[in-house]
């Protein structure tokens, strides 16, 4: 095991896989000869050359598109979309033909693409630079979505991505590119489903994925240290597939579960859960659910409010509190 | 051309430069955060252009834009009150350096997402056509903007209802990292109009007399009824593409997994303090286009050294004075944020 960042695993990944296969490219804006504005292609361009890693224009429905339709014929390919506000303009092509062309060609037609792109909310970045749009990209058939939360995560998802062949959209977080982890020295594929026990409780189930994993697992060494709750927390890393059977096993051992999201509550990660517990194993809650999520406003640019908008690991705690009516 | 106008424009240009200079000092100084994209080489582009407008016209523009709005007047604390995100801030706080807004002075907006600015542009021009007003829509874009969709659909819609709005390409030749030829075909902007039938044209943008004409023109004929045109102004841009520009995001403090990673503020304060490229650099790079009007002023008797220099002093106060308002305004809360967002009054009907 190594440590490396976020952004070197996500770097292997795509040179481990580009090297396996000459019919994998990577492809965006600013990623070849810039090396990528996280450095997560830095080199490659040298290495593989412009055929197999685009600089491409700013037209994120033109090249998403034609990434999708060079996948059609075999191709492989890895979209970097700088940053998910900007993959609004892209969902015609991720929509309407990634996730829908294997269905509607009864099966001839697959778009073997992967789209990586980093969302959330980083440092004042204001209103149009803090779309959180994972609920957005879960909510359609079709596509996979996927969120890793450590660097580990971000390698095995990557190089399980590009042998998928459905679209599988990664969401990866802003922040988090120089965060350091333990990543296998050997290959390593990371499932495309489920969810992962990132530590063992009795008392409470708290779900977090990307970011809000890091929240969850903050508070559940305060809830320990501080009130002797012993806090589980379950990682998402797959949103759509949700892990219904994670979900549910973790709940029916804590009987309480607290949802921490990075995004406004509404038709959110939170609420899907909340849904599958209702589904699933109503009758072994102790109390209600309870999301911890953003303020419902468009990210505030003022240091203060922005702050005051997006939970914290303070919040995932006071949630926990207020199921025991503390 | 008028003397007076030529002095302004000059004064404008020094504005400029001194305000966003400034604007980065307090970058990292850590009173602006999130992304800083600043002006110092393409003065001549804003405040040709602007200077060139009539009062009621309307400006639409990117998050490159603190010069644009300085320009059509709006007051240099409301712009940098609105940097710090303070309630003094011509967008309260809500919009940040990306988002600077003035409604009253037809400021309509910085925007962030590339591409975004052509269609509301185009629809303000539908809307000035529908009340046959003799206003214009100036809208401002970047050489990389024009790949997108927007871009095209925009042009095609202005041309076919013959709308009176200017298309102003700033083409500094770069797309953050990537270099014009490498992200189009056709590297002469104003050559891509053509396809929509729009009068089109290149200018030096370095040379803010030749700006103001050629916008006078092209207004003129927008005026006159003629629909759309386009102005392409080469430029260059002395810094980097922003303050916080590639591989400087860095983890929040506060999540406690990263804090031994390095520290945002930091490296971004290390990138505000590069200086300016020096003199040599900036001649070697094409001419600084503030120089080269100061230095026309004087040797046509325009100006003397001595009110080039009270010039100079004259608008250091302005941003002082800015900084100082900025520092004084009060935080907005989060009821503001609120009240920013709610559009319809509850159980009224709006008429
Ligand atoms: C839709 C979209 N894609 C990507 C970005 C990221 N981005 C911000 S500015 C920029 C480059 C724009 O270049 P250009 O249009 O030439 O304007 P300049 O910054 O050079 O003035 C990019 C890619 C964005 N803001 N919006
Ligand atoms: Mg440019």
């Amino acid at each position: 095991m190594a440590e490396m960042m976020f952004w070197e695993a996500v770097r292997r990944a795509h040179d481990e896989e580009m090297a396996r296969d000459p019919l994998v490219i990577a492809m965006g804006e600013d990623i070849g000869v810039a090396g990528g504005t996280y450095k997560a292609t830095q080199g490659l361009w040298d290495k593989y050359g412009p055929e197999r890693v685009i600089d491409t224009p700013i037209s994120e429905n033109g090249f998403t598109g034609l990434g999708i339709g060079a996948s059609f014929l075999g191709v492989r390919p890895i979209i970097e979309i700088m940053s998910v506000n900007f993959a609004w303009l892209a969902m015609d092509q991720i929509f309407n033909t990634a996730a829908k062309v294997r269905y509607m060609s009864g099966g001839q037609l697959e778009a073997p693409v992967v789209i990586r792109s980093p969302g959330g909310c980083a440092h004042q970045l204001g209103a149009q630079h803090s779309a959180r749009m994972e609920k957005v990209f879960m909510g359609v058939a079709g596509l996979r979505v996927v969120t890793p939360s450590n660097p580990r995560q971000a390698y095995g998802l990557i190089k399980s991505a590009v042998r998928c062949n459905d679209p599988v959209f990664i969401n990866e977080h802003e922040l988090m590119y120089n965060m350091k982890g333990e990543v296998p020295d050997g290959e390593y594929f990371h499932p495309l489903e489920g969810s992962e026990v990132a530590r063992e409780g009795k008392d409470v189930t708290l779900f977090g994925y990307n970011v809000s994993v890091h929240w969850c697992l903050q508070a559940a060494e305060i809830l320990s240290k501080q009130h002797g709750i012993e806090a589980e927390v379950v990682d998402l890393y797959s949103l759509s597939p949700l892990d219904r059977k994670g979900i549910v096993e973790s709940v029916s051992k804590t009987h309480r579960a607290v949802i921490a999201e990075e995004a406004e509550p509404a038709v959110g990660v939170g609420a899907e859960v909340m849904a599958i517990l209702n589904e699933e194993c109503f009758f072994e809650l102790d109390a209600a659910p309870v999301r911890v999520s953003a303020a419902n406003v468009p990210v505030p640019y003022n240091h203060g409010l922005e702050k005051a908008a997006i939970p914290n690991a303070k919040d995932v705690v006071e949630a926990v509190l207020s199921l025991y009516g503390r | 051309m008028d003397s007076v106008l030529m002095q302004e424009m000059l004064r404008d240009m020094l504005l400029a430069r001194a305000f966003e200079e400034r604007a980065a000092e307090e970058y990292a100084q850590g009173n602006i955060a999130g992304f800083l994209h600043l002006y110092p080489g393409e003065e001549a582009v804003g405040v040709g252009v602007i200077r060139a407008t009539e009062p009621a016209d309307y400006i639409v523009s990117t998050y490159r834009e603190h010069v644009h709005a300085l320009v059509r007047g709006i007051p240099a604390g409301a712009v940098m009150a609105e940097l710090f995100g303070k309630k003094g801030g011509c967008s309260g706080g809500m919009g940040g350096s990306m988002h600077l807004f003035d409604r009253e002075r037809r400021f309509m907006g910085g925007y962030a997402i590339v591409g975004e600015t052509f269609p509301v542009a185009t629809g303000i021009a539908y809307a000035i056509a529908m009340r046959e007003l003799p206003e214009a829509v100036i809208c401002f874009f970047g050489d990389g903007a024009v790949n997108q969709g927007t871009f095209h659909e925009s042009l095609n819609m202005a041309a076919l209802w013959r709308l009176p709005v200017l298309f102003v390409c700033e083409n500094n030749h770069y797309q953050i990292g990537t270099e014009i030829h490498r992200h189009s075909a056709v590297t002469e902007v104003y050559k891509r109009a053509c396809g929509y039938r729009i009068p089109a044209k290149k200018i030096n943008g370095m040379d803010v007399l030749a700006v103001y004409q050629a916008t006078r023109d092209a207004l003129a004929q927008i005026r006159a009824g003629n629909g759309p045109q386009l102005l392409e102004c080469e430029t260059y841009r002395f810094r980097g593409h922003s303050m916080a520009d590639a591989g400087n995001y860095r983890p929040r403090v506060e999540l406690q997994a990263f804090e031994k990673t390095e520290d945002p503020v930091k490296i971004a304060t290390a990138e505000a303090l590069l200086p300016y490229p020096s003199s040599e650099q900036i001649i070697a790079a094409g001419s600084d286009n503030i120089e080269r009007l100061a230095s026309y002023l004087d040797r046509a008797g325009h100006i003397t050294p001595g009110a080039l220099e009270a010039m100079r002093q004259e608008v250091k106060q302005i941003v002082d004075a800015a900084v100082r308002f900025a520092h004084e305004s009060p935080e907005p809360s989060m009821e503001d944020a609120e009240a920013a967002l709610e559009c319809n009054r509850h159980g009224e009907v709006l008429l």
